[in-house]
């Protein structure tokens, strides 16, 4: 049963110009370009932010991670210069806004912080219908638009419409903190660790959640972390960021995964890369194998005969919706005297085509039969994944990072070639490539480049 | 004559005390409110002029409203003005402070996520930072307003309005037979007065204070 649908989990790689190619909604998000961008504090010897250069495409969902006091959010607050940058350039959807009116800049890049940040005196309807009353919408625009974005954020507008912040649960605000970010509809979004105040449940929806949302919407969002799990999860791409934010490496979280730029990344990455990697895998995207079944209104005496006839010394019994039920092996229905009620081993779990392959691990090895049934949306069965076809998949994908992380050091060097047979050419004029521990470069013409 | 017998001779005459005083004490109090938050806004942000504002107000508090009206009469005359001037001097002090503290305490986060989503410096401080302060700035004004009831009493000492009249025209005659009875009408009226107020600024916060924020 092929799956014909794109790949939506896997990231769209660096999206410069186009965004996600696939996905049905238009990309709504807008470029951002920082270009030599710089915070030294009042008072401090060195910079918090060190001369970032980075381009994030439309439509993308970029993600910092770093330690503590390297200084993400003060990049991201230069962002919407809630922070102004001591020197550097900003550009959003190609517009330099380094120095227009900060609160018309705000007005385009939304802002989502940690423990929501909500106004307590406002009920939930005024917190997010805020921002569009003050850029001038009609009472009934801004009522359609509250109802709209909290059923965007999965809350029943009626029941929660007029509570206020104190009568909700972290993670309710939350979402209401994220309503309220996108209420007025801005091309940008800035997260700065928004879960990081919620249980780790909680925090795994308001994540699935924010993918979902993301899926839809299709914004430029830019998401601040210390959580490297939290990055790989809902990362298109990520920004490992050491001390006075120099970027370590900006890249897929695959290619993070299995070819760590340096040990400094590593250590950020953490142990067990290769099993995070499941993490970036749906079983849709790997095989899903057929499997002989038969029905539990199917003759009793048809069973038999495919037990002992058929290839396969197992078969899986559907139950009368068409979901798996038990597996049926040779000998286990003589054992219980022919009754079908007795016989067999039940089926403990089952995984949805948008299960990881890592839930889709644990499954198949909690399951005694070695593999595991993929349901659809309701439930009905569609195949089952094995551990065979498991670990196939897993060599081959990283087989596939290999490939393609050799190939971008590859290319890596070629520009680097050229780019230091240019200097020596053109001489003083090209600029020395500044060769920092971080390993940022710099490109020719326009004086950016994404990292590496 | 006793005490209720002087109740039914003066209260016409008590009764037009008394909304004198009420309504001297009100005014000024607008006028005290308005300044004070105002005083409080412009300075907050500013570490020394917060504290500033606060020390000069709080020095004014020192001086006996005696000696204030006192020094005020040669300046503005007897009457309505030098009242006024001095009950707004000493409804300051709780109004500023109460109003510093209380823009100073609104928690950062809410400020920065104000910017963030772009409120201009006027909406926040209108939108944001007052409504979030507003619950001691009204206690400041409930003090203010116990303590200008009391102060008022002096302004009779200016030939100001109210029912300090009373008490000092008792005190003025003690002896006579009526004296007590002026002294502590003035006195209760004045209690009477207090107490009304503070039930009405009950009410106020009631309908002004936010439920997200009620205690
Ligand atoms: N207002 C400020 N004045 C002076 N120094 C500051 C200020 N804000 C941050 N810093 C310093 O700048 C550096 C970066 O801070 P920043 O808050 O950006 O770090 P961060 O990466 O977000 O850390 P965390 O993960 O803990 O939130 C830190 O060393 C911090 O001490
Ligand atoms: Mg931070």
């Amino acid at each position: 049963m092929p799956e014909t649908q794109p790949p939506t989990a896997a990231a769209a790689g660096p999206a410069a110009d186009a965004g996600p190619a696939a996905g049905a909604a238009p990309v709504t998000g807008a470029t951002i370009q920082l270009e030599n961008l710089s915070k030294r504090y009042h008072g401090s010897a060195l910079p918090a932010v060190d001369s970032v250069n980075m381009e994030i495409g439309a439509g993308e969902l970029v993600v910092f991670v770093g330690p503590s006091g390297c200084g993400k959010s003060t990049l991201l607050k230069m962002i919407n210069r809630l922070i102004e940058p001591t020197s550097g350039r900003i550009r959003i959807g190609g517009e330099d806004v380094t120095r227009i009116d900060p609160v018309k800049l705000r007005r385009k890049v939304g802002y989502a912080i940690q423990a929501s940040g909500l106004f307590p005196h406002m009920t939930v309807g005024d917190n997010i219908g805020l921002v569009p009353k003050m850029i001038g919408w009609s009472k009934t625009k801004v009522k359609d638009r509250v109802e709209e974005m909290l059923d965007l954020v999965g809350l029943d507008p009626k029941e929660f419409h007029g509570r206020y912040p104190r009568q909700l649960s972290g993670g309710q605000q939350q979402r209401v903190g994220v309503a309220r970010a996108l209420a007025a509809d801005p091309p940008v979004l800035l997260m700065d660790e928004p879960f990081g105040a919620v249980d780790p449940i909680t925090r795994d929806h308001l994540q699935d959640e924010l993918i979902r949302l993301q899926r839809e919407l299709h914004k430029t969002i830019v998401f601040v972390t210390h959580d490297f799990d939290e990055a790989v999860k809902l990362g298109d791409r990520i920004v490992v960021l050491r001390e006075q934010s120099h970027i370590a490496q900006f890249d897929t979280p695959e290619a993070i995964l299995t070819n760590p730029s340096d040990d400094f990344v590593s250590g950020f990455v953490g142990a067990g890369a290769a099993l995070k990697r499941l993490n970036l895998t749906r079983v849709r995207d790997v095989g899903i194998a057929d499997f002989p079944t038969v029905s539990v209104d199917d003759p009793l005496q048809s069973i038999f005969d495919r037990l002992r006839a058929g290839t396969h010394s197992e078969l899986l019994l559907l139950d009368r919706k068409g979901r798996p039920y038990k597996w049926l092996r040779r000998g286990d229905l003589m054992r219980a005297k022919g009754s079908l009620a007795r016989a067999g081993t039940l089926v403990g779990d089952y995984v949805t085509r948008d299960a990881t392959l890592r839930d889709a691990l644990e499954a198949v090895l909690t399951d005694s039969s070695g593999r595991v049934a993929v349901t659809g949306r309701r439930g009905e069965y569609i195949g089952v994944v094995d551990m065979e076809t498991l670990m196939n998949s897993v060599h081959e994908l990283l087989e596939e990072d290999r490939l393609s992380a050799m190939e971008a050091q590859h290319e890596l060097e070629e520009t680097r070639a050229q780019q230091t047979h240019l200097a020596q050419e053109g001489g003083a004029a090209a600029g020395p490539v500044p060769e920092n521990g971080a390993g940022s470069s710099v490109a020719g013409g326009g004086g950016r480049l994404e990292g590496k | 004559m006793n005490f209720w017998e002087y109740l039914g001779n003066r209260h016409q005459q008590l009764l037009a005390d008394a909304f004198q005083h009420a309504s001297a004490v009100f005014q000024c109090m607008v006028i005290a409110t308005l300044l004070g938050v105002l005083i409080g806004v412009l300075t907050y942000r500013r570490e020394w002029a917060g504290n500033l504002a606060i020390t000069s107000t709080a020095t004014i508090l020192t001086v006996p409203s005696l000696a204030l009206i006192g020094l005020l009469i040669p300046v503005l005359g007897l009457g309505v003005a030098p009242t006024v001037t001095a009950l707004v001097l000493y409804g300051l002090l709780p109004i500023t402070r109460n109003a510093v503290v209380g823009l100073r305490g609104v928690d950062p986060t809410l400020v920065d996520a104000a910017k963030g989503i772009g409120m201009s410096r006027a909406a926040r401080l209108l939108r944001v930072e007052l409504p979030l302060a507003w619950p001691p700035i009204l206690t400041g004004i409930r003090v203010a307003t116990q303590m200008l009831m009391g102060i008022a009493a002096i302004a009779a000492f200016a030939s100001g309005p109210g029912l300090g009249n009373q008490i000092f025209r008792g005190i003025s005659s003690l002896g006579s037979s009526n004296a007590l009875n002026e002294v502590l009408s003035g006195t209760l009226g004045i209690v009477i007065l207090a107490l009304l107020f503070d039930a009405v600024y009950v009410l106020i916060g009631r309908l002004t204070i936010s439920r997200g924020i009620r205690a």
